[in-house]
């Protein structure tokens, strides 16, 4: 039987991001969508950063997810429209993050403009807004090193992008 | 020449500065001063190779030769590489690197800012999500012009040093010929008038609040549009491409 896009879409969906691996896939916005034509299922990803390393790995997971399930007609396809945002991030997903030590992006604050003032992040142990951002960059493309003047433990917070 | 010769050729163009740039911030990596620096310097240089891949991805699909964008990444020869000459610059000490992080990523923010507009879909795709990442490396580029113009008289003097000395190689940026023309008349390419005023305004700004002096217009370097490079790109590709000529078609 040829399972429908919807089943396909299901199956991929729980995916772990391989850098943070509390959130799925389809929580972060990689996973945006299936197609089915002339008996082949087109998936449809996009990167968080153009050069994210991840894209390969989750490629191959979706291949392999797919292929436990007996289906092999699989085209895994980059698309860089619309561009990948946090604001696609659920306020259930943001939760995870913060639960997992990652101060989530504040919301729909991603001004394009240039030197637009990057709101304060919270601490994602103690709350506080008391922090200051140490680097603009962070171990993966996505995330920033902030730190707690409060709780004094240094943190990394997703860019608001 | 076909039509589609000049958007093949515009693609490397911006392709080609992406990935020239990338290869040499990738250079720094473990020998910046200081490790968030390090990650900094290394994630900008990885955005800058993100970009190339998906731009040359896109150039070796409108070239139709059956290139890949590793193909062109490795395989050409230096003639046949159009990045600006600015991009191919050493590293030289910090404020090199970030006088030509600012020249390039202010170019870049204004020139992917009219790109997103434009009439080709792929470009303009990959133009809006270039533009967040160029903003980030911008204002990353203007803080440490800023702080290091208006820092000790060592680091002040080394930060007009080095402004002076790339300012050379700014003209080229907003040259445009036969094949730019043709292609901002199909609503491709971006006009690069609009793009000089705003980059020049950007970079006066920055440089004023860093306390240092604008350079005056002199003698400008020109030549990458021909494929016609300084000494430099052809130590970088016999490094960047060795693995390729020795091994060919090696993939792990």
């Amino acid at each position: 039987m040829t399972p429908t896009v919807k089943e396909i879409e299901l199956w991929i969906a729980d995916i772990p991001d391989p850098e943070i691996p509390v959130i799925t896939i389809k929580d972060l916005g990689i996973l945006r969508g299936v197609d089915y034509e002339d008996g082949n299922y087109e998936i449809l990803i996009t990167p968080t950063y153009t050069a994210c390393p991840a894209m390969q790995l989750i490629e191959t997971q979706i291949k392999e997810v797919l292929s436990a399930k007996g289906v092999h007609n699989v085209k895994v396809n980059l698309t860089y429209s619309p561009a990948w945002t946090t604001d696609w991030l659920t306020e259930e997903t943001k939760e995870k993050l913060r639960r997992y030590g990652v101060a989530p992006p504040r919301h729909s604050s991603c001004s394009k403009a240039y030197g637009a003032v990057q709101p304060k992040t919270h601490c994602p142990r103690c709350n506080s807004i008391n922090t200051n951002l140490i680097s603009r960059f962070g171990s993966t493309a996505c995330k920033a090193y902030h730190k707690c003047n409060n709780c004094m433990e240094t943190f990394e917070g997703f860019k608001c992008h | 020449m076909k039509a589609t010769d000049n958007l093949y050729n515009y693609c490397l163009r911006l392709g080609d500065d992406a990935l020239i740039l990338g290869h040499r911030l990738s250079e720094l990596c473990s020998k910046a001063p200081f490790i968030e620096e390090d990650l900094a310097l290394t994630n900008i240089s990885l955005d800058m190779i993100g970009r190339a891949q998906a731009i040359l991805k896109y150039a070796a699909e409108v070239g139709g030769k059956n290139d890949t964008e590793d193909d062109l990444a490795y395989r050409r020869a230096e003639i046949n590489y159009y990045n600006h000459l600015l991009v191919e610059q050493p590293n030289g000490d910090f404020a090199h690197t970030i006088a030509r992080q600012l020249f390039l990523s202010a170019f870049e923010f204004y020139l992917y800012g009219e790109m997103e507009k434009c009439h080709d879909k792929t470009l303009a795709a990959i133009a809006s999500k270039t533009l967040k990442e160029v903003r980030y490396h911008l204002e990353h580029a203007s803080d440490w012009t800023i702080r290091l113009g208006d820092g000790t008289p060592e680091s002040h003097h080394r930060m007009q040093n080095a402004i002076n000395e790339l300012w050379m190689y700014t003209g080229e940026l907003f040259e445009m010929d036969e094949v730019e023309m043709t292609l901002m008349r199909d609503g491709i390419a971006v006009d690069l008038i609009p793009v000089k005023t705003q980059w020049y305004n950007r970079i006066k700004h920055v440089l004023a609040e860093a306390t240092l002096v604008m350079p005056e217009d002199s003698y400008m370097q020109t030549g990458s549009r021909k494929g016609v490079h300084t000494e430099h790109l052809g130590h970088i590709l016999a490094e960047m491409q060795y693995l390729q000529r020795a091994y060919p078609d090696a993939i792990w």
